[in-house]
């Protein structure tokens, strides 16, 4: 299949048209040397067999509706409800470009603004971005945002939050004149709030915070914003939106910029990704914001319109002055956040964060009456928290299989002293039966 | 309007007005036309220690930021808060009203070092800006 | 309710010799209420119902840690979701209504199959830690996908991480600054065409390096001695684009690689024009050391109204070392992650890519195969010449010669009549067709630059260039109406200095 409209007549004509006998005339300018080669990938395929091809790859991969997921750590089994997919992959949608052409983008540029405002209401946050990359990368901006703000050269980072967002926040700031401090986890699996206290100075650009953290559990978040602010460097706060329906928002408790894992909302896990991270300021920052904005106006006969504004600050106007090089934001994925957003409406928000605090809990309690389960933390958790479990890592591994259990996900990968640690993820779509499943398998192995 | 022969120019179309040490920073008639519409600024911090030819700050139109540099050497020490609320001022009334900042010069001399009105009109119709 | 402007309207305009003006002028068109300002019954009945004891788990939680004050999210039913969303959908112009020659984006069509292949639950639901074993379907496919990306570009190695091709570029950029600096020199400088994307030289900057531009010739090309004169231990990198945003092929590309290696720097290519080359020649073979593709605009990711795309990076042997870990490697016919990558620039997001987007360009790449994907190439190129050729009449085309895939026009004859190339992209949605890039690159006055791509007819093109005549008449006859446009889309010209003076970016509830 080659999806190509001209037929063989059409290009004679056109060559003609153009001038030429050939195609070749066409690329006389390349180089002869650059010429002699040959691809060596298959021959095309018709529809009919790319299908039952990419079917038959897909058997090699265990999906959710194959074993109950237990795994979290950033994306997660969440229910997706079908408008959300109808709506958002509409052509319309789905096939048209960055809405810089406003009359052409009415749709997408509203669409935005509305993203940018149901986010705000979720994070008690003033201003918001039409979305970046996702979370990891959202967290390395704002990162990167204290830094231009404060002149500061420092950043505090707890090993408590993910460590591939730990990573990637090392990776954007590589180039740059930066001291990343990294905060010990305490006892209880919460960062180290004595040792945070005495990291903090005058030369701290930011402190960064997962809250709930990698863990599952909530960080005193309050207590730290106050250290932050004591000194002067900004805080910032990395959280789960779903939990946001009973835990208080970062615009509460004194967070200068939020931002998350958009996967939660609306979106598949799609082996980590397209997602989309929200990215979210309090108005001192408005402008030091990187990524696209929407923005309200009117029109020459003052109708209301939407643009995207602040542009200023972007790539394709500033070029080397500009916030960020991002040029692009994850808006279908975002999208899907909206649409998600609106469905769960207000009563949603709070009914789908307490189904997944009961589910955790309850999976949690019944765990630890388990023989060779034991406790991690007693700190609170929303969806997610982590157990030691005494069994041989092997054996746990085969009987989950046979089980159809997927995770729980063992810590030794990130953190080798956590050896026989496993974070378990339980959200709404866990059932009794799959409870049933995962406790049977942990008592077997 | 303002007695614009009395000011200094730089290239960059910064004007300077001195009165004692204090050096008073704007940008010219000419500039702000090119410039259009101003939809922000972003005013230095007060107390930055600036050299002549720095950066100092911001002016942001709808499609294009602008740097606007330090005329000569010394210290941030006032700027005019109202165009962070009323950026348009600087369009309206480039020479008054719409001053960006003062500089306390480290040497006030450096100042007739600068452009005459003469010069900079000479300079700005040679030139591509 | 409204109606898209289709694409088979542009004939009865056409046809109809009525000012488009009075075509439709519906006010009911122009505003769709916020999904704030509308209310209905939601009750979230997707979602189990609760049984009531929800609540006592909440005891496990401090009160300090509460939400209090409940977020105003807005409260209306599936039905108003669905009409909503739908509205607005068609407030967008999109491939699958309209011709899109927007230059530089590659509006192709995006085949439908390949959304069908990406939402399988075999693809979309399955978890990026799940163990190795269970998910040798995915890996298997990034896998294969380095492979094709290497084999397609002439690179050795490729990185599917970044999410999209500014990404790519800072992927790059690192990669080049570790690599130096595992050299130990000191390289402070990155060249860049004066033509170049606007990204370029914002991510060098974000990597802390000096940009140094390099002159377009009378030609449109990189000016070699320009080059030249600016080449020294310095510089880390030159970032180039070929076919460059002018269209053109840059000549001199092998000499321009052997000068940049000479002063031990390395070569970039922004894979944005990759459109123009599949099967025809190789960046990899050129003497580029890292490349980008931009996997949604040459293998037909959707755009989907500004991302996600995905953005691989490719290196040559001397650079995978740096690469972002992990990466997949075959072991006895077994897929896995590369365990250790104690060279690599780390990592630049969370997992290993936009996974979703991947298999999209995997499946395309299946689909066409390498005649497909030299067909795509040769009808792109075709395309755009024949294009530059019937427009040539009407409007300059300062670097005029051959093309490959694109090519640059400029309004600078209407502009003489008071007709900017703005005017002109805006009365061309009026006629239901989006307007080319204008204005970029910015070495051209008035630009417009037009990327027809393969997946278009002769007919539409020929549809195209009526329409364009008969707003050459309207620039003649009546102005006004090229001046006022777009009249039939929902808002016209809108104001964005108020937007930008004073910032309405969120619903407030008042």
């Amino acid at each position: 299949m080659q999806y190509i409209s001209n037929t063989d007549n059409d290009k004679k004509v056109m060559l003609e048209a153009i001038g030429v006998s050939s195609f070749e005339d066409l690329v006389a300018k390349v180089p002869k040397s650059l010429r002699n080669f040959e691809l060596r990938l298959p021959k095309g395929k018709s529809e009919l067999e790319l299908l039952s091809e990419m079917v038959e790859i897909g058997r090699e991969n265990i999906n959710f509706h194959d074993y109950a997921s237990y795994l979290g750590a950033g994306n997660y089994d969440h229910f997706v409800p079908t408008v959300v997919n109808a709506l958002a992959h509409r052509g319309e949608f789905i096939t048209s470009y960055t809405p810089y052409q406003g009359e052409a983008s009415q749709g997408t540029l509203q669409s935005i603004y509305e993203f940018q405002s149901l986010i705000c209401e979720l994070t008690a946050m003033d201003y918001s971005n039409a979305s970046m990359y996702d979370g990891a990368s959202g967290l390395a901006e704002a990162a990167l945002l204290a830094l231009r703000s404060t002149g500061r050269k420092k950043i505090v980072v707890p090993v408590t939050i993910h460590p591939e967002y730990r990573t990637v926040v090392k990776t954007y700031t590589s180039c740059l004149d930066v001291e990343i401090v990294e905060i010990p986890m305490a006892a209880d699996g919460v960062l180290d709030f004595e040792i945070l206290k005495k990291s903090i100075d005058e030369n701290t650009a930011a402190v960064l915070v997962q809250h709930p953290n990698f863990f599952g559990l909530l960080e005193d978040v309050r207590a730290i914003g106050e250290e932050a602010h004591k000194a002067g460097a900004l805080f910032i706060a990395c959280v789960n939106p779903i939990s946001l329906g009973i835990l208080e928002p970062p615009g509460e408790y004194g967070a200068d910029i939020a931002v998350g894992e958009g996967q939660p909302l609306g979106n598949p896990t799609a082996f980590g990704g397209p997602h989309f991270g929200f990215f979210t300021v309090k108005e001192d920052f408005l402008r030091k914001m990187p990524g696209r904005i929407a923005g309200m106006t009117v029109d020459k006969v003052g109708r209301r319109s939407f643009v995207l504004t602040l542009q200023a600050r972007e790539q394709h106007i500033r070029r080397e002055k500009a916030t960020s090089n991002i040029c692009t934001n994850h808006s279908l994925c975002a999208l899907k956040g909206a649409i998600y957003l609106s469905l769960l409406g207000k009563e949603g928000l709070k009914k789908l964060a307490l189904l997944n605090l009961k589910n955790a809990h309850q999976t949690y309690d019944a765990l630890l009456k388990l023989k060779g389960v034991r406790e991690f933390s007693r700190r609170p958790f929303f969806n997610e928290f982590v157990l030691h479990l005494e069994k041989d890592a092997g054996n746990l591994k085969a009987s989950l299989e046979a089980n159809k259990i997927l995770g729980p996900l063992a810590l030794n990968a990130f953190y080798p002293k956590q050896a026989g640690a496993y974070l378990f993820a339980v959200t709404e779509n866990r059932t009794p039966s799959d409870q049933q499943r995962l406790l049977e398998a942990i008592s077997a192995s | 309007m303002a007695d614009t022969s009395k000011l200094r120019y730089t290239e960059t179309h910064e004007w300077v007005h001195l009165t004692g040490k204090i050096a008073r920073v704007g940008i010219t008639d000419h500039a702000q036309k090119e410039i259009s519409d101003i939809v922000f600024i972003e005013l230095p911090k007060i107390g930055r220690a600036v050299k002549g030819k720095d950066s100092a700050m911001v002016i942001e139109s709808v499609k294009a930021a602008f740097d606007i540099y330090a005329p000569v050497a010394g210290k941030i020490v006032k700027i005019n808060e109202e165009l962070s609320k009323k950026p348009e001022i600087v369009n309206q009334s480039p020479y008054e009203n719409g001053w960006l900042f003062e500089i306390e010069c480290d040497d006030p001399l450096e100042v007739e070092s600068l452009l005459t009105e003469a010069q900079y009109q000479n300079a700005k119709n040679t030139s591509h800006h | 309710m409204s109606t898209p402007l289709a694409l088979n309207r542009i004939t009865d305009l056409l046809m109809n010799d009525s000012k488009a003006k009075v075509l439709s002028k519906n006010e009911t068109r122009s505003r769709t209420p916020l999904i704030f300002e509308r209310h209905s019954r939601n009750h979230a009945e997707w979602l189990p119902a609760l049984e009531g004891h929800e609540e006592t788990y909440l005891k496990s939680i401090p009160q300090d840690f509460l939400r209090k004050k409940e977020a105003n999210l807005p409260s209306v039913s599936e039905l108003e979701v669905v009409r909503h969303f739908t509205g607005l959908s068609q407030k967008n112009f999109s491939v699958d209504v309209n011709f899109y020659p927007l230059g530089s984006c590659t509006m192709k069509y995006n085949p439908k199959c390949l959304d069908a292949i990406a939402s399988l639950s075999s693809f979309s639901l399955i978890h990026p830690y799940q163990e190795e074993s269970l998910a040798q379907g995915a890996l298997k496919i990034l896998f294969e996908m380095q492979e094709y990306l290497s084999e397609i570009t002439g690179m050795d190695e490729f990185t599917l991480q970044p999410a999209a091709g500014a990404h790519g570029e800072l992927c790059g950029l690192l990669i080049a600054g570790a690599y130096h600096r595992a050299r130990g020199s000191k390289k402070t400088k990155v060249l860049i065409p004066d033509s170049a994307h606007g990204t370029n030289p914002a991510t060098a900057a974000l990597c802390g390096y000096e940009v140094v531009t390099v002159k377009s010739n009378a030609k449109g090309l990189v000016d070699f001695d320009d080059l030249k004169s600016k080449l020294d231990s310095g510089v880390a990198c030159l970032m180039m684009t070929n076919p460059n945003t002018l269209g053109l092929f840059e000549e001199d590309i092998l000499e321009i690689a052997k000068a940049v290696h000479a002063v031990d720097g390395l070569v970039y290519y922004d894979g944005a024009n990759m459109n123009a080359l599949l099967g025809i020649c190789r960046p990899g073979d050129m003497g580029f050391d890292i490349v980008h593709m931009n996997l949604h605009k040459t293998f037909a990711v959707p755009h989907g109204s500004g991302g996600p795309g995905s953005g691989p990076v490719g290196v040559k042997k001397h650079l995978i070392p740096f690469l972002p870990s992990p990466r997949v490697l075959k072991q006895k016919e077994k897929f896995l992650f590369e365990k250790q990558a104690p060279q690599s620039i780390g990592k630049l997001r969370s997992f290993y890519g936009n996974f979703g987007a991947i298999i999209r360009s995997y499946a395309y790449i299946k689909a066409l195969g390498k005649e497909g994907l030299r067909a795509v190439s040769e009808n792109a190129i075709i395309n755009a010449n024949y294009l530059r050729v019937r427009l040539k009449k009407m409007y300059d085309v300062p670097y005029d010669g051959i093309c490959m895939h694109e090519f640059v026009m400029a309004a600078t004859r209407q502009k003489k009549k008071g007709v900017r190339a703005l005017d002109i992209a805006k009365r061309l949605l009026d006629y239901g067709v989006h307007a080319p890039t204008v204005y970029f690159p910015l070495i051209v006055e008035e630009a417009m630059m037009v990327e027809p791509t393969e997946t278009e007819s002769k007919e539409t093109l020929d549809e195209f260039v009526q329409i364009l005549e008969k707003i050459e008449k309207e620039i003649e006859q009546d102005p006004a109406i090229v001046l006022e446009a777009p009249h039939t889309t929902p808002v016209g010209r809108m104001d964005e200095v108020l937007a930008a003076r004073q910032p309405n970016l969120r619903f407030k509830n008042s």
